[in-house]
């Protein structure tokens, strides 16, 4: 348990989808205009997220990993898939992303109209695939595991994103050099972000 | 294919139409600081330039190869399963990328770690895939291919060349900074190996270019 509650607060805050390994970042710097679309966005990363890593972990485990196939019996041991595993994650992805949209879609229209637009999007974001291939390179043990760093990370997007998008309200209001309008400010802000979530590091609990 | 033919036929291979396709990236449609495409792994790769020059070329033949595939099937394509058609084939190319990387430079496929597999998910791929491919014809996208694969390299070597010079006083591995240097009490930046200052090297760019080029300034 305590382990689990400490990889949560290090995929949160150390291991940040954004500021540590810049996933994401495309509709990060697209969509962080307003707090509300960003909210929007975030919600749907997460909940995404949620449903696409463990999945992906079963994937892995029972398919694709080096011996996954031994439950088919001994002549499978050997079988190693582990290169299909790029394809059959994106895969996976894009056919839940589609599926978790109809489903949203039939039963809940006042979530289907937050998120709605976000879904496909979301379909061809780093951070999902990333959150994916993380959890393939750091070998979690269990699913439990894997969720809980899926929640974590997409928590930690979420932060990062509706932050920025507060920051970026006000800063309507400042004078900026001209060069500098748009991207170039909100890059450097990411970066001093990036920087202020660096004091986490080396939190355990 | 016989669309290629008749392009040769009509046009010289490199009219200056083609060649704009292939400059244009480096410049005022550069895919990193002004389509804002591809962005995610621009940066984690730059703390070294080998591996960021490693990682432009396996984004350079992804892109083009993916164009081209996807330019010469564009007629048989139905839109409503394109983005999945797409996916396949960028994903295809991705694998084959990230096995020879395996095999021929093993130390920097490690250290690229799943930003090779993140190719996949880069903006430019499906930028480029729905903006150009689908309405050009093969050998045009495979020069837009080229070029948005070079305007991207442009900034992964630029960011990384700056980060590696100041945060290890190296470039490519080795020691440019004289040992004189460092006796006389100068001391490498670790700032600029750590993730942030890949942004912030990278908002620097942009607003250096900008105040070149006054045509890109935003509103």
């Amino acid at each position: 348990m305590e382990n689990l509650f400490n990889l949560f607060v290090r995929s949160v805050f150390i291991d940040n989808m954004v500021f540590a390994y810049f996933l994401g970042m495309c509709s990060y710097l697209a969509v962080s205009k307003t707090v509300k679309t960003s909210m929007g966005l975030g919600v749907a990363v997460v909940f995404v997220l949620l449903i696409t890593v463990p999945i992906n972990w079963l994937v892995e485990t029972y398919l694709l990993k080096a011996g996954a196939l031994s439950w088919l019996g001994e002549g499978y041991k050997d079988v190693d898939l582990g290169f299909l595993s790029f394809i059959v994650f994106i895969a996976v992805i894009a056919a839940i992303v589609q599926l978790v949209e109809m489903l949203v879609e039939k039963f809940s229209p006042p979530l289907y109209n937050a998120l709605g637009i976000f879904l496909p999007l979301i379909a061809v974001n780093c951070a999902i695939l990333g959150a994916a291939l993380f959890m393939q390179e750091r070998e979690y043990q269990s699913i439990g595991e894997a969720t809980v760093y899926a929640v974590g990370s997409g928590v930690g997007w979420w932060l990062a994103i509706v932050t920025l998008a507060a920051i970026r309200e006000k800063i309507k209001y400042s004078h900026i050099p001209a060069p500098l309008r748009g991207l170039g400010i909100t890059f450097i802000l990411t970066g001093l972000m990036a920087i202020a979530f660096m004091g986490f590091m080396g939190i355990k609990i | 294919m016989s669309d290629t033919n008749q392009i040769k036929k009509r046009e010289p291979l490199f009219s200056a139409q083609n060649i704009k396709l292939l400059k244009g990236p480096f410049n005022d449609n550069n895919p990193i600081t002004v389509q804002v495409l591809g962005i995610c792994s621009a940066l984690a790769v730059t703390v070294q330039m080998k591996p960021a020059i490693v990682m432009a070329l396996s984004v350079m033949i992804v892109t083009a190869f993916s164009n081209l595939i996807i330019s010469i099937m564009r007629n048989g394509i139905p839109p409503s399963i394109r983005i999945i058609v797409q996916l396949v084939v960028i994903a295809a190319l991705v694998i084959i990328v990230d096995q020879l990387l395996k095999a021929f430079v093993y130390d920097v496929s490690k250290k690229l770690s799943v930003f090779v597999g993140l190719i996949i998910t880069n903006c430019i791929l499906m930028g480029r895939l729905e903006a150009f491919a689908m309405a050009n014809k093969p050998w045009q996208s495979f020069l837009d291919g080229i070029g948005n694969g070079l305007g991207y390299g442009l900034i992964l070597v630029v960011v990384s060349f700056f980060r590696e010079l100041l945060g290890y006083g190296k470039i490519l591995g080795y020691q440019v900074i004289p040992d004189s240097f460092y006796q006389a009490g100068y001391v490498n930046n670790g700032m600029m190996i750590l993730p942030p200052m890949a942004l912030i090297t990278v908002g620097t760019i942009i607003w250096i270019q900008r105040s070149k080029n006054r045509d890109l300034i935003e509103k």
